[in-house]
């Protein structure tokens, strides 16, 4: 493999002109195989914490195998995957890429969701129970918002993380953007792979600020209270 | 090929003997794995600890720091080795740089906040003992900060453990050899038997970090919260 030719810009500008309609597809797809395994992570996170919070028997286990997730190369996940949802881009072969991420996304979110449930003070939850609060009530109307901060927290990282390892999949022929690094990196031509690069940090740069707001929104009191000193 | 079968799998390939010696066995690309990625966590950790602690402890530049450190949590690591890869050549330092990118933010942003967290009393306890700024850092902020730092340098060491997998695709040495190779010739049972290699290294080296904190986190910091 040869260093890039003499003379060859970093970019070359009318490229990207000339491939918006490859690159609007890939992205869309890019932001689809990121973001469903956030979601899916939140859906099965926020309940799992629940119970271990609940039964704290259960925690140190579940931790443990949040942690083993985490270190897991995110390729090697995806291999396992393959000879159930198959190689490729689209359809079911999607689920190569999405499970794996799920998992992953949920080393992150479980021990946040624990985490924020148990930044609940404890006055707080016996002022609820004595305003008559059932355990039910008080998890969805006092504990779970004031979990929010840190629960989103954790689907920062989740969310950034998530996008950037999407690309990898490309090594198995499915990473939205990453599309661009092989073909890029097998043409000795850099600018796809810069492109491809600035894109996906924009998309996680653009993700993290919508969780941001979502945090603002969801969390009203945390302005109230610093506004007022 | 279900799970059994691929655990089978792994698992022969992972005990037959021939896979155990020479320049492609399990020892020599382990440490090959190894070194690449010490060496990436240390140039971040020479370069990440001081700044961090500096920035923590003067309160200035804060914001950038954590900026800086989440726009370089975004960048796409494979992108980055091919780039590097494709404007020099392969070798080590396509492999390195990244490494050292994806190292650097955990290690920055754990020390900055683990510094500025320290109780406003104990700075204050310190300065009435006499210390100047340096001391105060290096006696009292760094030692209570260090449940936090080391939280920082592990998540950094596994990152970089689990993606250095992707070395072999820069055409250089270490378990990713395994998997990528295996990948090409359609042999899953060293991608399986790579991939299981790669999670006990991530998993040992928690262990190592748990006994680290065992040994130098002082008993009154015991049980302290963790971060990202």
């Amino acid at each position: 493999m040869t260093a890039v030719a003499d003379g060859e810009p970093l970019i070359r500008w009318n490229w990207i002109g000339d491939h918006t309609d490859e690159l609007t597809t890939l992205t869309l797809h890019h932001l689809k195989l990121a973001l469903l395994p956030i979601l899916f992570g939140l859906i099965i996170a926020i309940p799992l914490g629940i119970m271990c919070v609940r039964w704290r028997w259960l925690y140190p286990p579940t931790l443990g195998v949040a942690n083993v997730l985490y270190g897991v190369p995110s390729l090697a996940l995806f291999m396992l995957f393959i000879p159930y949802f198959g190689i490729g881009s689209g359809g079911q072969a999607d689920f190569t890429i999405i499970l794996p991420l799920t998992l992953f996304s949920l080393s992150v979110l479980v021990p946040n969701v624990v985490d924020g449930l148990r930044s609940v003070p404890e006055p707080v939850r016996q002022a609820a129970t004595a305003m008559g609060f059932g355990t039910l009530r008080r998890l969805v109307q006092v504990e779970l918002p004031i979990a929010v901060p840190v629960v989103i927290a954790g689907a920062r990282v989740a969310t950034v993380a998530s996008i950037s390892l999407v690309s990898v999949g490309v090594l198995i022929g499915n990473g939205g953007l990453g599309q661009e690094f092989i073909d890029g990196y097998s043409r000795d031509f850099t600018t796809p792979i810069i492109v491809s690069c600035v894109l996906i940090i924009l998309l996680a740069l653009f993700s993290d600020g919508v969780l941001v707001t979502a945090q603002r929104l969801l969390t009203p009191w945390a302005r109230t209270r610093r506004s007022n000193g | 090929m279900n799970l059994t079968d691929q655990i089978t799998a792994a698992w022969n390939w992972l005990t037959a003997s021939s896979h155990w010696s020479g320049g492609d066995g399990i020892p020599h690309r382990l440490l090959e794995h190894l070194g690449y990625s010490a060496l990436a966590l240390a140039i971040a950790a020479v370069i990440a600890l001081p700044l961090g602690a500096l920035v923590g402890h003067t309160g200035r530049g804060g914001f950038i720091v954590v900026s800086f450190a989440n726009l370089a949590r975004a960048v796409p690591t494979l992108g980055l080795l091919l780039l590097v890869v494709t404007v020099t050549s392969i070798g080590l330092t396509p492999v390195i740089i990244p490494l050292i990118a994806l190292a650097m933010p955990p290690i920055l942003v754990n020390t900055y906040e683990g510094i500025r967290a320290v109780d406003a009393d104990i700075k204050d306890a310190a300065k009435g003992m006499g210390m100047k700024g340096p001391g105060v850092l290096l006696k009292a902020e760094i030692p209570v900060a260090i449940p936090l730092i080391l939280l920082g340098l592990r998540t950094a060491a596994i990152q970089v453990v689990a993606t250095a997998t992707i070395a072999a695709y820069a055409g250089i040495g270490g378990l990713g050899r395994y998997i990528v190779d295996g990948l090409a010739r359609k042999d899953y049972p060293s991608v399986v038997g790579g991939s299981v290699l790669v999670v006990l290294l991530a998993v040992v080296v928690q262990l190592v970090f748990i006994g680290i904190r065992r040994a130098f986190v002082s008993q009154g910091l015991r049980g302290s919260s963790r971060t990202s």
